[in-house]
């Protein structure tokens, strides 16, 4: 038992927790923490505007497998952090967020929390529906539970974010505090470990298959199930696609592979996804972009749904085996139980298939025009200059889908993208995050013009900190997507789009002490990568796109895995 | 929603500030609708039950109830099988009593329907009415000939017969 302060407690119970790194911006309500953080060896990143902050945290996370911490004060503080937590929250991703707020109890109880007090937001109401669970702590002396717990929520089962508020008092309240190991929850018992008649079930159909296929999600990259994926897929000679989040579970690379399925998904994975038997999705929650209209999506198909989280098993889809598991648990248990009940069998014809659907529905390659580069040509070439250990984040928007679509990822946690909520301006600050938690590893944004603009103030935060990324911006001066859905859909009426020839990204860089590059051809890109991945301070490329360029093919929205679409 | 039927769901939850707001706001987000609820503590220290019954196709109560159970502060959650429970639910009544004659011919009323008449005022009576809300729809159909002044029900509370509960080992 020690005495000690609420924000002195706070901080020692995160040292406890062997946090290394905090991303926040400080307030008047947080102040008490800060106090105790300035004694710590957590180092603390200053974020220039706290979604900042949020995002750092989650980029920080999906790369290190680790819980990222944000930090801010309350009112806009809390409230600038709620895109990063709703953000992290669809994509599973397990960010703590530590708001401050105003006092509990004061003795002038005018200015109280329910009191509408300078800075009060009521920040557990806002992210109720947008965490895993949140909790505002009430004495002192309950802060190591509170942390214990928001620790333990944020990262077993399926993770999800979890924001833990701090009214004022509580932090400068003394009291006798209590650390313990010891977490009870009676209402959270997640379990990861499948059932053995389902999975033994599973097993059985994927082994009479004669057409199977794997779909890989999120989820096989957070229980880090790459290797029993290689596995189950090699054993079962089953084609590998992936959902946008689960892109770098499986190697692009490899002969199995079918890269994306859904909306700009690869042509190859969708179409076979129509001719398969059996289908073993895991980790996936069959998010509409992934499935494009459910009537059509393996609509003759067995399917096997692998989630660790009970609710998304027939929320979307129906299963035919539905297996409640831990993704790694599960196909380590599916490989054992396959590997004993696979006769020799006849898998060319559909080995035969699945290559001759990949060389027909490969991508063309075009060359690139005078004044544009082609994205196709880029992210090419920029794979070809990365180690498969570099990690790319990316904006949202056609810059995404175009990574998805040519940049081949090679390892898990490598592809770092806003699937879920599709945030512009999440690239950038995680890829900052990212940097901090693998500093020995380069990382690259790959980005809009208008993504980057979103959050571009945290060149600052990754210039004073000394994080050097690479952020490469598609730059084609319009809101690409949207511009290409009016083009598709809206008969070209083209409306709120156009962005300008502004700012100039090198100018840009350069006012925050980075540096850029305007580039305007495929050589002088991969001269600004080499300069880039030599610099020990961060590189904004500025490539021109054309504005008329588009992703392509897609499923137009509404419509399903048939009817994709080759141009507009 | 014609074909849907009423699904008595029982949850059993932390008893703090909050966790009402979770769970109504789950149904909200999700677009389930609740037809009612009850929430009061129960005889396990810190927890209260949660009754609500909810509208919805099979698949629906499916999800209803998984995504109840993963709000952390929901201990437990269980679908109470329709045809072996006992639903109940209490009614206060205000009605307009313009004469005596009324006022017996609503007293005799309340007799039939085993309620109470709780206050009484020259122009007013108050009844309480307990049942299953097949029983209270009926009353107050009855009662809207005299003129209905204020309903308040609680909603419905339920239990599953025989020793079956949803009682957690402490």
């Amino acid at each position: 038992m020690n005495r000690l302060s609420g924000a002195k407690a706070l901080v020692e119970a995160l040292e406890r927790q062997n946090v290394k790194v905090i991303f926040g911006i400080l307030g008047g309500t947080i102040l008490p923490v800060y106090d105790a953080l300035r004694d710590s060896k957590i180092r603390h990143i200053l974020s220039r505007h706290e979604q900042g902050a949020a995002h750092a945290a989650d980029g920080y996370a999906r790369a290190s497998g680790k819980p990222g911490i944000c930090m801010a004060t309350s009112g806009p503080g809390a409230t600038n952090l709620v895109t990063g937590i709703a953000n992290a929250y669809m994509d599973s991703s397990p960010v703590i967020a530590f708001t401050g707020q105003v006092n509990a109890r004061a003795s002038n109880s005018s200015y109280i929390i329910g009191k509408d007090a300078f800075q009060e937001a009521d920040i557990i109401g806002i992210t109720t529906p947008i965490t895993k669970y949140n909790y505002q702590v009430r004495e002192a002396a309950e802060i190591p539970k509170a942390v214990g717990m928001a620790f333990h929520i944020a990262t077993t089962g399926r993770p999800g974010p979890v924001l833990i508020d701090l009214p004022k008092n509580v932090q400068t309240d003394i009291a006798e505090i209590e650390f313990s190991d010891r977490i009870e929850i009676r209402g959270y018992k997640p379990s990861s470990e499948p059932h053995l008649l389902q999975t033994k079930k599973a097993a059985e159909l994927l082994v009479r298959a004669e057409k199977p296929m794997i779909l890989a999600g999120g989820g096989a990259i957070i229980s880090d199930s790459s290797q029993e994926l290689l596995e189950v897929a090699q054993l079962l000679v089953a084609p590998v696609a992936t959902t946008l989040m689960g892109k770098g579970a499986f190697p692009e690379n490899h002969l199995l592979s079918l890269g994306n399925v859904g909306m700009h998904g690869n042509p190859a994975a969708n179409q076979l996804l129509l001719e398969v038997d059996v289908l073993l999705a895991v980790g996936t929650r069959f998010s509409d972009r992934s499935t494009a209209n459910l009537d059509s999506f393996c609509s003759d198909a067995k399917i096997i749904h692998v989630d660790i989280d009970a609710a998304e098993i027939g929320k979307n889809v129906s299963a035919d085996v539905p297996i409640v598991g831990d993704a790694k648990k599960t196909l380590k248990t599916l490989s054992e139980m396959i590997t004993t009940q696979l006769k020799k069998r006849d898998d060319s014809a559909w080995l035969k298939r699945v290559k001759e659907v990949k060389e027909n529905l490969q991508n063309s390659v075009t060359n690139d025009e005078m004044t544009y580069l082609k994205p196709e040509s880029v992210l090419k070439e920029l794979r070809k200059m990365l180690p498969e250990d570099a990690i790319v984040t990316t904006e949202v928007g056609q810059n995404q889908m175009w990574a998805a679509q040519y940049f081949k990822a090679l390892k898990p946690r490598t592809f770092i993208s806003s699937g879920g909520l599709g945030t512009m301006g999440f690239g950038f600050p995680a890829s900052l995050g990212a940097k901090v938690a693998c500093p020995e590893r380069l990382v690259v944004d790959i980005a809009g013009d208008g993504s980057f603009i979103m959050t571009e103030q945290e060149l600052a935060c990754s210039v004073i900190e000394n994080i050097p990324v690479t952020v490469i911006v598609m730059n084609n001066s319009v809101l690409g997507m949207v511009a290409q859905w009016q083009r598709m859909f809206y008969n070209r009426r083209y409306f709120a789009v156009k962005l300008g020839q502004v700012p100039d990204f090198v100018k840009l860089a350069e006012a925050y002490g980075a540096q850029g590059f305007h580039v305007g051809s495929i050589s002088e890109f991969s001269q600004a990568v080499k300069e880039a991945m030599k610099s020990e301070v961060t590189t904004v490329i500025d490539v021109p796109i054309s504005p008329e360029e588009n992703v392509l093919p897609m499923i137009p929205p509404g419509r399903g895995l048939d009817e994709m679409v080759d141009d507009c | 929603m014609g074909s849907d039927r009423i699904n008595v769901i029982a949850a059993l939850v932390e008893h703090k500030p909050g966790v009402l707001h979770s769970v109504a706001n789950m149904f909200r987000r999700r677009g389930f609708n609740i037809e009612s609820i009850s929430v009061g503590p129960v005889e396990q220290n810190g927890l209260a039950r949660m009754t609500i019954t909810v509208n919805g196709d099979e698949k629906t109560i499916e999800q209803v109830v998984k995504q109840l159970n993963k709000i952390i502060d929901v201990v437990k959650v269980i679908q109470l099988d329709p045809a072996n429970i006992v639903t109940r639910e209490m009614a206060l009544i205000k009605i307009n009593v313009p004469d005596t004659k009324t006022r017996s011919d609503i007293i005799n009323c309340v007799d039939v329907f085993r309620g109470h008449v709780v206050d009484v005022s020259p122009e007013t009576l108050m009844i309480e009415i307990t049942g299953g809300p097949d029983k209270i729809d009926a009353f107050l159909n009855l009662m809207k000939t005299f003129g209905i002044i204020e309903v308040a029900r609680t909603g419905i509370t339920a239990l599953s017969r025989g020793p079956t509960s949803i009682k957690i080992e402490d």
